[in-house]
């Protein structure tokens, strides 16, 4: 494979600035909060900056290459190298990972959720990122395997420090069920190893190789690959760790979790186990699709039955996923460019409605549905933005959750060459059906929080007094429950704009991702 | 490339630039939203600006395409079209031979790409013809006239200039959705305009029944969406274009696959029955009226519900073949039966309202079950040029409706407690209305006679017999309803707030207070009632009664109140609009009129059949096959209003009471009032089954099977490992570990004593040990 | 022989050493008992480095003088940091260490 190595020291610094970052606030005492955030968000900025720079540096015409590309040896002993590399898939979710974690910093600057102790939270971050950006760039399956688990200790911590009253059980099963699947997918990684000629863990290597491996044995590799990623993205009927930990983690992670770690999981199946073992993929393609349909319905069923906000949008989270599974079981260009398209638009989206959830939480102290309402009487902005995040979500055209499901479902009516094109459709006309069911929980949802009047119990007395006349008013007392505030709408806006523009222009990550993605799927077509 | 151009079809710089018309107002919808508030009219201006330009933009577009049309109708025979500027596709369209044959207009079609993704390409565009000319012309002329009305409507609103902003939007993505190039674009406007109605509908959200409402809407349409995006999909699958001009000329090809092409149909014309209200997802749009009745007006007008039949008629090849309209002859077809069923099912819901409005969106219903047929049963123009009178004086009904209940009855919308009697009070509304109520009956010479009678005739002409006779007996109905509807506003002695305002002169504010306190209290109440049991009695006040006395708080600290005397009439804006569109609801129809030989229509919307559009065959008027339905109306008229006098009149009469006595009459009540129960099979059974049931269902066995068999693992994970770490570890492996360790442990009790702490007593041990040392190296080395 | 006077030097000042650590209570005589210790030593290397013609043992002791004086410069600070905590030197009452 053709790769272009120019700057080739620009990933590395991309991925470890951040833990030059954590070295420096080591030495900060712990006391002094302030300057750790201004060292935590130096450092995120600073990371975001040779992100930017890596952007004009990338060659778009070539965005099928991996680029940027450094190779050193690493652990001799298994021919495991020190790889990392960029193209057009994993470009938008590298750059996401530093976006996301410089909003979160600036989310972070006045809200550190209880107990406190920024230091070690803003460590952890930093250090997620670093886990975060290490995995899309890595192209070694070992250095991969590394990163993917450095991102896993932090949100441990995250969730089983500063998360919920349910924060063990949630840390320790989202702990568990996540090694659990990395074991089988490092199982599954020595033996791709073994059966390529134990040459090299490099992934460039072995796409041109893997294709070797006996049909039988690829299957068997894939499952274990499979279980692996499936756990992580989560896919139906893996998925149960997600809700817990989704609602018991902080704000933060929250939205760290579902804008870039569930990522993680769709990104090595269209990273690591379709290209390298494709003859296992076309056999897994209809297991993967029904798996990824009845996600979407269950997962929309799901919705319907929560009575936490925070649950919701985290089931919400397994049937959007469900769309993009879809999209990749299909193994067809277009079905994977929805992919892609719907990961990166699910982390915009999803990432948003948590931070949202969190601003909620923060104000009420609770997130129990029936016990919100009217919040667009007391916070009118704050139930705009969540009512724009509910209609991104569930696929407004013109918005980016679009153009993440309806590639989907179309491409599920032509699937690749070698699939049960009855199945697809079959499975499309469900797909479908699971968008109805999104409109139903999501404003659902909207209808019940947003609209109505207020809940007595949280309105202000002056409030009861000006409903029906002037809604706007300012409101006297119960200061906790406010519009939304600087922070917040620094943190907020990137997402929201970047939701708006890629609705619009969905040509700006298509335009990245078709090269690489046409070039995986030439395999399939032959 | 370019044809020999024997005439070259004129295209100019309106037509050219068509898609300025939607990108306006979603220029001027942002404008609105992040600085309307600051503006002195609070963003209305920008609405209405925008409408307007539209609007001019339109009309410019409107003139060019008839001189196309024109030009090229004066092509020689064989000649052809040359492409416009930006020509696209085949520049030659063969000429059916016939010798009436006209020349295929080439559409002015643009296109740019959008996106692309695994080598297809997206793109955004215009694709403009007679159809498309036809409706930008209507949606911004109506949209207009709305805005303007809703000046005064809607003034003193808390969130006028959100209002503004979503009526903007709202036409903007109803135009966007006209001149769609493909369909990918058409589903843009097609949901934003979902979406817009979802905020119009719930504009007043602070009541759960309105809340409710729009979630309603939304989510009906969406059920029908569904079949929009299976339906693109199949077509793309299957055509690999997105482009409409391009998938109609394929469904065109004899040598397409029909059972693609019935699929296609089917799922799209799904999505057509949720957004057109059609028969069994009608029920949204009834209740669609608990928002503000200028959205009333143009959601049932010209924009949203006609959406559907837009749909139906811009990808009519794809329907036309894949339901076989043409072969099908006598039998019946999906469409032509959804609609037909639709006429009736909708005629006679609006025997038993009550609610002003609520009959107006039943006869739209109605109304659009007529075009639905009439493209059911290959009569394309006359259900086009349905939409296009219908809009006209459907809006007036509606903006006279809202007119009387702003003015006259404070903002009930109850015919039967707060009107009659209206007639000599407002003569202006009165007038307007009474003019559109005869163009929708179908009065001959007024507008609906035209469009509508020329459905009803084409169902016969095409062999549709069965669709026929739904015709006639819908236009029976039609009158019956509205002649109730008018007596009982205009008519008759003045009931409940009309007759407050005008009996007792100066007791009208203290009675208004008597009327809207409690009504205000109550309506949350009773509104809820009604969402829960999903039907109005005639006794209770329906949601849209409720926001509407909602609606009296919020306008009254703001306008300046009416004087109350015997001759009030709205004020200006609200009649202006009222008066234009009353003397469209005559005139629009003149455009094709068929009895006197003029059918324009037929000359500028209608493709002309051949590679892109199935030829149809017309019927000839003649005004013997008119005289069936005009008799059905006459009859309609005289019967209903006899009926209507002996039970809303003042002399007893054996009809009066006749659901309280009569046991069938009043099942039959029952059964209307409560929508066939419809409503109730939704709401109660399958949303309610869903969102209930089965969802907690799903979410049980999720916290139960799925996440119990996790944690089970978990436990028994746990237990297992308890198991081994009792009787393995701690016995076997430990026992060796721990006895090492004790031994270890003993050995070190029994050292401790020596580890004094004295550093004396370390010495000691030091010298002492040492001591031993020398000793053992003396004695072996000697 | 003469070095046997020198050994036996040496001998008798390691005793003394030996003593004054295991004997005195006082921090500061420990320390001197272990000079006296150290510096016996010193005379055995001396001497044998004498009989031996080899200046290896001359190397060793004057390396010895160098560790000691050090050893007695972090010893008497550490008395002297324990005389302020405690107001005392005597060893019997430090026993801290005890297991």
């Amino acid at each position: 494979m053709e790769v272009i190595r120019d700057q080739n020291w620009l990933l590395s610094l991309g991925v470890f600035l951040p833990l030059a970052g954590v070295l420096v606030m080591l030495f900060i005492p712990k006391r002094d909060e302030l300057l750790q955030k201004q060292v935590a968000l130096v450092t995120a900025l600073a990371t975001l900056g040779v992100g930017v720079y890596t952007l004009t540096q990338y060659d778009y015409d070539q965005s099928a290459k991996l680029q940027f590309f450094a190779s050193t040896e690493w652990i001799k002993v298994i021919n495991s190298g020190y790889t990392i590399g960029l193209d057009g898939i994993s470009l938008p979710l590298y750059f996401l990972s530093m976006v996301v974690t410089v909003l979160v910093m600036i989310y972070s600057w006045d809200h550190i959720p209880s107990p406190g102790n920024p230091k070690a939270f803003l460590i952890l971050m930093l250090v997620l990122q670093t886990g975060m950006a290490g995995t899309f760039v890595a192209q070694d399956l070992i250095l991969f395997f590394v990163f993917f688990e450095v991102v896993l200790l932090p949100m441990y911590f995250m969730i089983g420090v500063w998360g919920g009253e349910q924060r063990q059980y949630a840390s320790l099963k989202f702990f568990l069920y996540t090694m659990f699947g990395s074991a089988l997918m490092l199982v599954a990684f020595l033996a791709l190893y073994y059966k390529t000629g134990a040459q090299s863990f490099s992934i460039p290597y072995l796409i041109e190789n893997g294709i070797g491996i006996d049909k039988d044995v690829a299957i068997w590799i894939f499952a274990g690959m499979f279980i692996g990623f499936a756990v992580k993205v989560p896919m139906f009927p893996f998925h149960t760790w997600l809700p817990d930990a989704h609602t018991q983690a902080p704000t933060q992670g929250s939205v760290i979790l579902a804008a870039i770690l569930l990522k993680l999981g769709t990104y090595g199946f269209v990273r690591i186990a379709i290209p390298i073992l494709p003859q296992a993929a076309i056999e897994w393609a209809p297991v993967i699709g029904i798996l990824a349909v009845i996600g979407i319905i269950y997962g929309a069923l799901g919705c319907l039955a929560q009575k936490d906000m925070k649950r919701l949008i985290a089931f919400s989270s397994v049937a959007h996923m469900g769309f993009v599974m879809l999209g990749i079981s299909t193994l067809t260009s277009i079905g994977i460019n929805a992919a892609l398209f719907g990961m990166v638009a699910h982390g915009l989206i999803t990432g948003m409605l948590f931070f949202v959830a969190g601003s909620i939480k923060e104000r009420y102290h609770t997130l129990e549905i029936s016990r919100l309402s009217g919040m667009l009487l007391q916070m009118p902005k704050l139930g705009w933005i969540l009512g724009f995040c509910a209609m991104a979500s569930l696929g407004l055209p013109g918005l980016a959750g679009f153009w993440g499901e309806f590639p989907a479902i179309l491409s599920a009516y032509q699937p690749a060459p070698g699939l049960s094109v009855g199945l697809f459709r079959t499975l499309m006309v469900i797909a479908a059906l699971g968008t109805v069911l999104a409109a139903g929980y999501l404003l659902w949802l909207y209808q019940r929080t947003a609209f109505g009047t207020v809940n007595p119990e949280f309105a202000t007395p002056s409030h009861t007094h000006s409903l029906g006349a002037a809604g706007n008013d300012e409101h006297h007392g119960h200061d906790d429950i406010h519009d939304v505030t600087v922070f917040e709408w620094i943190a907020w806006a990137p997402l929201l704009i970047a939701i708006v523009v890629l609705g619009v222009y969905p040509q700006l990550l298509f335009k990245v991702m078709d090269p690489a993605v046409t070039e995986m799927v030439k395999v399939f077509n032959k | 490339m370019l044809a020999e151009t024997a005439a070259v079809a004129t295209s100019g710089w309106f037509l050219e630039h068509a898609f300025l018309i939607p990108v306006i107002p979603a220029i001027a919808f942002f404008v609105i939203i992040f600085f309307g508030k600051r503006m002195p009219k609070h963003g209305s201006e920008v609405g209405i600006a925008s409408m307007l330009a539209g609007l001019v933009l339109a009309v410019g577009a409107t003139w060019q395409w008839i001189q196309r049309v024109e030009s090229a109708g004066g092509a020689d025979e064989g000649g052809a079209i040359a492409r416009g500027m930006y020509g696209f596709a085949r520049g030659l369209v063969p000429q059916a031979a016939e010798g009436k044959a006209e020349p295929y207009v080439e559409p002015v079609i643009r296109s740019w790409t959008w996106w692309q993704s695994g080598g297809f390409e997206f793109s955004v565009g215009q694709h403009i013809d007679g159809l498309a000319v036809m409706l930008l012309l209507l949606v911004t002329f109506i949209s207009t006239l709305v805005q303007i009305f809703s000046l005064d409507y809607v003034r003193g609103d808390r969130r006028y200039t959100h209002f503004f902003a979503s009526l903007t939007l709202f036409s903007a993505g109803m135009l966007t959705m006209v001149l769609a190039e493909n369909t990918v674009q058409l589903i843009l406007g097609w949901e934003i305009m979902g979406l817009c109605s979802f905020m119009l509908i719930g504009h007043w959200w602070e009541e759960q029944a309105n809340s409710r409402a729009a979630l309603k809407a939304f989510f009906t349409v969406r059920v029908g969406d569904m079949g929009l995006l299976v339906g693109v999909a199949i077509l793309f699958g299957a055509f690999g274009t997105f482009s409409i001009q391009e998938t109609s000329r394929i469904a065109m090809d004899p040598a397409t696959s029909q059972t693609v092409l019935l699929w296609a149909a089917i799922a799209l014309f799904i999505a057509c029955i949720g957004k057109s209200g059609q028969f069994p997802l009608h029920t949204w749009l009834p209740d669609a009226m608990a928002g503000p009745t200028p959205v009333s007006s143009l959601l049932h007008s010209s924009t949203m519900v006609v959406a559907g039949v837009f749909l139906v008629a811009r990808m009519y090849p794809v329907f036309y073949n894949g339901f076989d309209i043409a072969q099908n002859g006598n039998s019946a077809n999906f469409i032509a039966v959804i609609g037909g069923i639709t006429i009736i099912i909708a005629a006679g819901l609006a025997f038993v309202q009550s609610d002003i409005k609520k009959v107006l969106a039943y006869s739209t219903v109605s109304q659009l079950g007529y075009m639905m047929m009439g493209l059911g049963v290959g009569a394309w123009t006359p259900a086009v040029f349905h939409i296009f009178t219908h809009a006209f004086f459907k809006c007036c009904l509606f903006l006279c409706a809202g007119s009387i209940s702003h003015t006259a009855s404070h903002h009930s919308f109850d015919m039967r407690k707060d009107m009659g009697g209206l007639r000599k009070r407002m003569p202006i509304t009165f007038v307007a209305w009474m003019v559109s109520t005869a163009a929708l009956c179908g009065v001959p010479f007024f507008s609906g006679f035209f469009s509508k009678d020329e459905i009803i005739d084409n169902a016969h002409h095409n062999g549709y017999t069965v669709f026929f006779v739904i015709g006639l007996i819908g236009a029976f109905m039609t009158t019956a309803y509205m002649t109730r509807a008018t007596y009982l506003t205009f008519f008759g002695k003045a009931r409940g707030a009309a007759a407050g305002h005008s009996d007792h002169g100066d007791d009208a504010e203290e009675h208004e207070m008597e009327h809207a306190e409690p009504l205000d209290d109550h309506a949350p109440v009773l509104a809820m009632a009604h969402a829960a049991h999903g039907h109005d009695t005639h006794d209770t006040h329906t949601a849209a009664v409720a926001h509407d006395a909602h609606d009296a708080h919020d306008s009254h600290g703001a306008h300046h109140k009416p004087a109350f005397g015997l001759a009030e009439e709205s004020p200006i804006l609200l009649v202006f609009p009222i008066a234009i569109l009353g003397v469209l609801a005559v005139l629009s129809g003149y455009i094709n009129a068929a009895p006197f030989g003029i059918e324009k229509f037929l000359e500028w919307v209608e493709p002309r059949g051949g590679e892109y559009a199935p030829t149809i065959d017309h019927a000839t008027f003649t005004w013997a096959k008119a005289m069936p339905s005009i008799v059905l109306v006459a009859l309609g008229f005289v019967v209903s209003l006899a009926i209507c006098r002996s039970i809303y009149g003042e002399a007893d009469s054996k009809l009066k009471g006749l659901t309280q006595r009569n046991a069938s009459a009043r099942a039959g009540y029952a059964f209307l009032a409560n929508k066939y129960y419809l409503d109730a099979l939704y709401e109660k059974v399958i949303v309610h089954g869903v969102a209930h049931p089965i969802a907690n269902a799903v979410n049980w066995v999720n916290q139960n099977v799925i996440d119990g068999i996790v944690n089970a693992v978990g436990k028994g994970g746990k237990g297992t490992g308890e198991w081994v770490y009792r009787n393995i570890d701690q016995t076997l492996v430990d026992g060796t570990v721990n006895g090492s360790g004790s031994v270890a442990r003993g050995t070190g009790g029994a050292l401790r004593p020596t580890q004094s702490g004295k550093v004396n007593q370390y010495g000691a041990l030091l010298f002492g040990a040492a001591a031993v040392a020398a000793l053992v190296l003396v004695l072996v080395n000697t | 022989m003469l070095i046997n006077n020198f050994l036996l030097l040496g001998a008798v000042l390691f005793c003394i050493g030996v003593y004054g650590v295991i004997a005195r209570k006082n921090a500061v005589m420990v320390l001197m008992s272990i000079e006296l210790i150290l510096n016996s030593v010193n005379i055995n290397l001396l001497a044998f480095s004498q009989l031996h013609g080899n200046v290896d043992g001359n190397t060793f002791a004057l390396y010895v003088i160098a560790v000691a004086a050090a050893e007695v410069g972090v010893g008497l600070a550490l008395v002297l940091l324990i005389y302020r905590n405690r107001r005392s030197i005597s060893l019997d009452e430090l026993s801290e260490m005890k297991g």
